[in-house]
């Protein structure tokens, strides 16, 4: 199956224009049912389980189940990711459970500033990109003419 | 006519692909951008926030040179890449994106990616090269600095769920591109200045090892199609390395990462009788002498190793995870406390490596109730992919820069514009551009913003808009659609949409692509091994194949671009059968192995194996182009 969804918990976005699992799925497979407003994964056998339409789904509607042809049934890998952090619980078909936190970014979302406060001396022609050379921490980019 | 309106957008830098190298072109681009006025367009498939080849997040990067620390030097990388690819590489370019990489990853700490720190405030290393990160964002990360660098300074615009299909010619200059809406009933043509193919690699091309729903589960993603390959072969630019493809040895199935494994943890792996093919079939590294000798052992070689023991029998192959964290662990034994709370740090750092970038691979753990300290897990081979990014080296042959030549190798490696193809305005980063392996992701981006600086560089030198007569791209249009007509033309013949005697759907013509390529080219189940007679069959069913894409037949959007998805396969398929033909040796034996040219020919094959398709006379040229040092090799 991939990546499935919850039909008692998907509210298909709320009739917006598309849903987050649509928005996001990197192989165009997350689509919606516009009769029965709920969002399905159009072809398994083409998912990755990336869990981009996991970690997304406002109302956590979407699960993966294991790829049926190699997976024994029972496991499962559910993350809930926040701004800075994601938490891993992970399910054993043997019932062990284990939780894992780990960060995800430094900086608070939407920041990125794209020179990241390195100065761009250089020029068209000359080899260093834009933040160098002060982004390589050294006063020079490398070169073999001198 | 499929009835779609037809959308004209005309830029100066037209970037095409939205992963790590298309990020890196965004950023640079709209510096330069704003310098010179003018206007930067990003067309990516998906959406730019999870698309492209780090989509899910990695667990490490995989190129750090650590020059401001003087750990190597530029030259080392070109040493460790030369040997890694058996002598075939590109030196300048190699070169280019080794002295840029790390300011690269300076960025990526700054715009908010989690690198993992000593007690000293320095990079966690994987491996001489490789830095711990915590990536679950990585790509998040890297987009946001892209779409702020092109929105923010109001030079760029971004296009999501665009599909390109192919370029745009005025002459022999790149004009842009064509696509489609995934989304709407739209045609798109974007004119410009210059072109920057960034659009991945290639998955699929060969029957992956799943046959079911772990079809998708392929090592690179499946949403990689050949895209770049195609685009340049078709805009007429001379390609290298096609015969290169990369075949990972990952954790059997699932495809889980093993670089923490066998790098971080130092793991070995064994037989099914116990035995280190490393150990066992060392004297067999005297055969590929001198890249046999070097340390580490070419990806390639160690590939072959194992590969023997599994076609002789041997397997499984394991990872021997309890061994290594054991191993690990009994360093603490004396001290109780600090074991528990070694142990604990092994176990969450070993889960994190799959839950950052392959999550399957811990879904198939919890599955098989497989504890990495209690036992070992299986790896193996995995189907063939094409991915110049990383240890296979396939794309098109672009200029290097001027100031990383020598007097013999300017000639040869230079021709105005770093990172242009053979056409004029076309530009090749990441997958795309051939014969500069391992730049992996950040390599990929800091390629992206090289490209990206020359493409701005010939916009400011050639500032004029190509011209593209409205006939050439009324053809083009209905050349693309043409797979809804024969859809909505044909579909009533039979009662069941799927089999008709008019058409063939994209899906069965990708598995006839893979079983071509499986059974002649050398896939998985011909256990990675050709000849020249399987290939010229590979080549006559290739030709049939060709010819029905002419009928290939799409009932919606999605459909359209799975259709061209597995025709732009097709063209990389091509163009690999024909290299590996023409390169009579085998050369790299853990990629594929030529039976009947069983051995490596240094003097006459010490050469770059490049091709091109000519789009006005429809033919192949096959080229041998000099291999060219400009940094003198260390002694082996």
């Amino acid at each position: 199956m991939p990546s499935y969804v919850n039909p008692d918990k998907c509210d298909g976005c709320k009739a917006l224009d598309k849903t987050a699992c649509q928005h996001i799925c990197p192989n165009d497979l997350m689509v919606l049912d516009k009769e029965k407003m709920k969002a399905y994964n159009r072809d398994v056998s083409m998912c990755w389980e990336c869990y981009n339409c996991v970690k997304i789904c406002p109302t956590q509607a979407v699960e993966v189940r294991g790829y049926a042809d190699f997976v024994p049934l029972g496991a499962s890998a559910t993350p809930l990711r926040s701004t800075d952090s994601i938490m891993w619980t992970v399910k054993f078909r043997n019932g062990n459970v284990k939780r894992f936190k780990f960060p995800i970014r430094t900086t608070p979302e939407g920041s990125a500033v794209p020179n990241g406060g390195f100065q761009s001396p250089g020029t068209l022609d000359s080899p260093e990109l834009f933040t160098e050379p002060a982004s390589t921490g050294l006063p020079a980019v490398f070169t073999l003419k001198h | 006519m499929a009835n779609f309106e037809t959308v004209v957008v005309e830029t100066d830098l037209l970037i095409l692909g939205g992963g790590m190298a298309a990020c890196g072109a965004a950023v640079e681009a709209a510096y330069w951008a704003k310098q010179n006025g003018l206007k930067v367009t990003l067309v990516d498939k998906a959406a730019m926030d999870r698309s492209g080849a780090v989509a899910m997040g990695l667990s490490a990067i995989n190129q750090y040179v650590g020059l401001k620390d003087g750990a190597n030097t530029v030259k080392d990388y070109v040493d460790y890449v030369r040997n890694d690819l058996m002598g075939i590489t590109r030196e300048d370019l190699v070169a280019n994106i080794a002295r840029h990489v790390d300011s690269t990853v300076h960025l990526f700490e700054k715009w908010g990616l989690p690198i993992w720190k000593d007690e000293n405030g320095a990079y966690v290393h994987e491996g001489r090269w490789q830095l711990m990160i915590n990536g679950e964002s990585y790509k998040v990360v890297v987009a946001e600095a892209a779409k702020n660098a092109l929105l923010q300074s109001g030079v760029g615009q971004i296009f999501e769920r665009i599909f390109i299909v192919g370029p745009l010619m005025d002459g022999d200059r790149c004009a842009g591109a064509v696509g489609f809406s995934v989304r709407e009933d739209k045609f798109y043509v974007f004119k410009a200045k210059a072109t920057l193919v960034a659009m991945g690699g290639a998955v699929h091309v060969f029957k992956p090892r799943s046959s079911g729903e772990g079809m998708g589960r392929a090592w690179y993603p499946p949403w990689n199609s050949g895209s770049s390959a195609y685009f340049t072969l078709k805009a007429g630019a001379e390609m290298t390395c096609q015969e290169v493809r990369f075949i990972p040895v990952r954790f059997k199935d699932a495809y889980g990462p093993v670089g923490a494994w066998f790098l971080l943890f130092k793991s070995r792996a064994t037989n099914g009788m116990g035995g280190d093919y490393m150990v066992e079939h060392k004297p067999e590294l005297e055969n590929w002498v001198p890249y046999g000798k070097v340390k580490p052992v070419p990806a390639n070689l160690r590939n072959y190793l194992m590969m023997l023991d599994v076609m002789d029998g041997k397997g499984p192959i394991f990872m021997r995870t309890e061994e290594a964290i054991q191993k690990i662990a009994d360093t603490y034994k004396d001290d109780p406390k600090a074991y528990k709370k070694k142990m604990k740090e092994l176990e969450s750092e070993a889960w994190e490596d799959f839950l950052d970038m392959t999550i399957s691979q811990a879904i198939l753990w919890a599955a098989t109730n497989s504890q990495p300290e209690e036992r070992s897990s299986e790896i193996a081979a995995a189907e063939p992919y094409f991915i110049g990014s990383h240890s296979g080296a396939s794309g098109a042959w672009v200029s290097g820069p001027e100031d990383l030549q020598t007097g013999e190798t300017k000639k040869d490696y230079f021709w105005g514009y770093c990172n242009m193809a053979t056409v004029n305005g076309l530009f090749c980063a990441g997958d795309a551009s051939g014969a500069s392996s391992h730049k992996f992701s950040s390599g990929s981006h800091a390629e992206g913003r090289i490209a990206a600086k020359a493409a701005a560089k010939y916009v400011v030198e050639h500032n004029t808009m190509p011209k593209v007569d409205q006939a050439t791209i009324d053809a083009l249009k209905a050349e693309i659609l043409r797979p809804l007509d024969t859809y909505e033309q044909n579909k009533a013949a039979t009662t069941d949409p799927e089999i008709n005697p008019n058409y063939i759907k994209p899906r069965m013509f990708m598995f006839r692509l893979q079983k071509i390529m499986d059974e002649y080219a050398g896939g998985v189940t011909a256990q990675f091994k050709t000849n020249q007679a399987l290939l010229e069959k590979a080549l006559e069913l290739l030709a049939f194949l060709k010819e029905d894409s002419g009928k290939l037949a799409a009932s919606n959007h999605h459909e359209l671009m799975r259709c061209w998805e597995n025709v732009h396969r097709m063209w990389q398929a091509e163009a690999h059968v024909r290299t590996v033909l023409f390169r009579t040796e085998t050369r790299w034996p853990g990629y594929y192995f030529r039976s009947d040219m069983p051995k490596m020919d240094q003097e006459k094959w010490t050469v770059f194996a490049n091709c091109t398709y000519s789009p006005k006379t429809d033919t192949w040229e096959m080229k041998a182009r000099p291999v060219k040092r400009v940094f003198e090799p260390a002694a082996v």
